[in-house]
């Protein structure tokens, strides 16, 4: 049934593939539900039409990585009543965030021709590292079905049930036969919060953390079972950083696993 | 020849299995059992006799399993694997019902249809019959679950009594296997494997199973047939890997809830849950609303939870049980110590699932021997919250 008035819905893009914000309009069967619910404000990937803030809802994808992100977070916070940020890049500061172990400039040179025009940070940092954040919805990419539960939940004025819990649950709940136990396979399920439907486990390969760390993490447990599986110190430091590389919990297993020789991949 | 429970047994020969398998499907019946998946054997749809592990076995370990070939071509030659009978009977995820508003403000419920066919269970284990019965007292006691109590009143159990151990097996410490007594199945099937034969002591435990029975092809067992299937048993009973004593065990386990093996243990555990979600007796769950965008319609879903996740025990947005520790206690003391005040048993029926099935193989037979040996002591002070 449509509301009166509907909620005015802002997308942006901070560092970031779009691959979170496609999410939205991956959502074939629900897009036309999502669209008579909300108005959409401001959506540069789906309509170059934009209507002025300021919006009920901003959601929010990529990490901070540059001076201009950072004037443009504070703007984004101050338009908006509701900050959902969304996807690995936002929540935690993306795969860009193993520039957090290395030197930038030293990047830039090796990379551009002329880096002075290069205007970037130090570091890729999550949203929630500059403004206040509503909720952070995990994932690389997100999961379409939580995106529409954590839109319906503002919709309908309540808490979210977006579980913090490992993919091992996920894992059972499907019936997948764990590749840790059965075949020895090197996983971070264990550690990593549930979400995307446990789908690499269901195809026999490792869980690469893409949801990031679950909410009680035993990283130093699970790197001593990773080592006992044969990975080396850097393979370990390896698994850790991936797209969820700065997220305390495995920043520090992968600094933590790393043989004094090691450093930045 | 009699047995305990009073039916005479008959010997199923190898080569007439599977009208076994026949005789239970024109019993309306469909049949789920153990088939080979993904490096495991789980448990799954039974189309024919060549869907079984034919001649395959287990190796276990305290988080480690592995498929092996076996030197014969038994059926039933594994240990129990890493799914359990509860999936079936207290599903992982199940819809409860759904509700639609109406006009006036009010709403409707609509109940969930119930009209699954009745599934046989073949290659019950004794630990196994031992977890379902556990589980009925929790699901189908005073106020009955609808759908648990609905799959298991049409459920058939044919169980299998095991040849062999595993090494995370320790069903006779907790006192529910090998062996598979009378009434507690409505078929049950011991696998008689020599290089000179391969027959089914087969005896049935119930009217439903002594009709599946009457239309199979069988003979009468004789004395050398049921010691025989005697034998097996009891070879198996030897080669438990693993040993629980319960003797005195809920005193000793609610009388140390400040050991520093609850620390200990708490540096190894994960909080991952596979223990549980493993663990052919763990009932708990989450009940969740799933509404629609509008508002207009929501479906209450029920899904398997564990005493490891955070968000189990929170209250008022922070949980009861904040530390692995605390988590870990209040699973093992729940299972093996007021499991008997609530449902007077113990909620371990010894199969070795959370042992095999913890990714970094803690395992509980040790933990209650690292209490066991130093009682009373005390950790590191404070009782972690």
């Amino acid at each position: 049934m449509p509301r009166v008035p509907r909620p005015r819905v802002a997308v942006y893009k901070f560092a970031s593939c779009d691959g979170c914000q496609l999410t939205l309009l991956d959502c074939e069967d629900e897009l036309l539900a999502v669209a008579g619910a909300v108005e959409i404000a401001l959506f540069r990937e789906a309509s170059s039409a934009t209507v002025e803030g300021p919006y009920d809802l901003a959601i929010v994808e990529g990490s901070v990585t540059t001076p201009h992100d950072l004037e443009l977070v504070r703007q984004v916070r101050a338009e908006a009543r509701f900050l959902l940020t969304i996807g690995a890049c936002a929540t935690a500061g993306g795969i860009q965030a193993l520039r957090n172990f290395g030197d930038v400039a030293e990047f830039a040179r090796a990379v551009y021709a002329r880096p002075e025009y290069i205007a970037t940070l130090a570091t890729s940092t999550p949203i929630s590292a500059h403004v206040p954040v509503d909720f952070e919805l995990r994932g690389c990419p997100i999961n379409k079905g939580q995106l529409l539960e954590v839109i319906s939940a503002f919709l309908g004025d309540r808490a979210p049930n977006v579980p913090t819990e490992s993919v091992c649950g996920e894992c059972k709940r499907r019936g997948n036969v764990c590749v840790v136990v059965a075949h020895g396979t090197p996983c971070l399920g264990p550690v990593t919060q549930t979400g995307c439907g446990a789908i690499c486990p269901a195809y026999h390969r490792g869980c690469y953390g893409c949801f990031g760390p679950q909410d009680t993490p035993n990283a130093p447990s699970l790197v001593r079972r990773l080592r006992e599986l044969g990975l080396a110190p850097a393979d370990v430091q390896r698994v850790f950083r991936t797209f969820n590389a700065a997220a305390p919990a495995f920043r520090e297993a992968s600094e933590s696993a790393a043989a004094p020789a090691g450093g930045a991949p | 020849m009699e047995t305990a429970g009073g039916s005479s047994a008959s010997v199923l020969s190898r080569e007439a299995f599977p009208r076994l398998l026949e005789a239970i499907r024109a019993a309306g019946y469909r049949i789920v059992g153990p088939t080979i998946r993904d490096g495991a054997i789980v448990y799954g749809e039974i189309a024919r006799v060549e869907d079984l592990p034919i001649g395959w076995t287990d190796r276990q370990e305290a988080g480690t399993y592995r498929l092996e070939r076996r030197d014969d071509a038994a059926l039933f030659g594994y240990n129990v694997g890493p799914h359990s009978w509860k999936k079936y009977l207290f599903p992982a995820r199940e819809r409860l019902f759904s509700a639609t508003g109406t006009a006036d403000g009010g709403f409707t419920v609509q109940a969930e249809p119930r009209d699954e066919a009745p599934l046989a269970f073949l290659g019950m284990r004794g630990c196994e019959l031992a977890a379902v019965a556990i589980q009925d007292r929790v699901f189908d006691g005073r106020v009955p679950d609808p759908g648990y109590h609905a799959r298991r009143q049409a459920c058939l159990r044919i169980a299998v009594e095991c040849g062999q151990a595993g090494a995370t097996c320790f069903c006779t410490s907790m006192g529910t296997g090998p062996a598979v007594r009378g009434g507690s199945a409505d078929l049950i099937l011991t696998e008689l494997l020599s290089p000179e034969r391969h027959e089914f002591l087969i005896r049935a435990g119930s009217e439903r199973g002594a009709a599946i029975l009457a239309g199979v092809p069988t003979r009468p067992a004789t004395d050398e047939d049921a010691r025989a299937a005697a034998a097996r048993v009891e070879s198996a009973a030897g080669a438990m890997g693993r040993r629980l004593d319960p003797a005195g065990l809920r005193d000793l386990l609610l009388g140390n809830p400040e050991h520093p093996r609850w620390q200990l243990v708490a540096e190894r555990c994960l909080a991952c849950t596979n223990c549980t979600l493993a663990c052919p007796t763990c009932f708990c769950s989450s009940s969740e609303e799933v509404p629609d965008l509008s508002g207009a319609k929501v479906e209450r879903w029920r899904r398997w939870d564990s005493c490891f996740n955070s968000a189990f025990s929170e209250l008022h947005h922070a949980p009861v049980r904040k530390s692995t520790s605390s988590r870990y206690r209040q699973w093992m003391t729940h299972k093996l110590a007021s499991w008997h005040d609530q449902f007077d048993s113990s909620g371990c029926v010894g199969c070795g699932r959370c042992i095999t099935w913890c990714p970094v193989g803690i395992d509980i037979t040790e933990e209650v021997a690292a209490i066991r040996a130093t009682p009373g002591a005390s950790g590191p002070a404070r009782r972690s919250p």
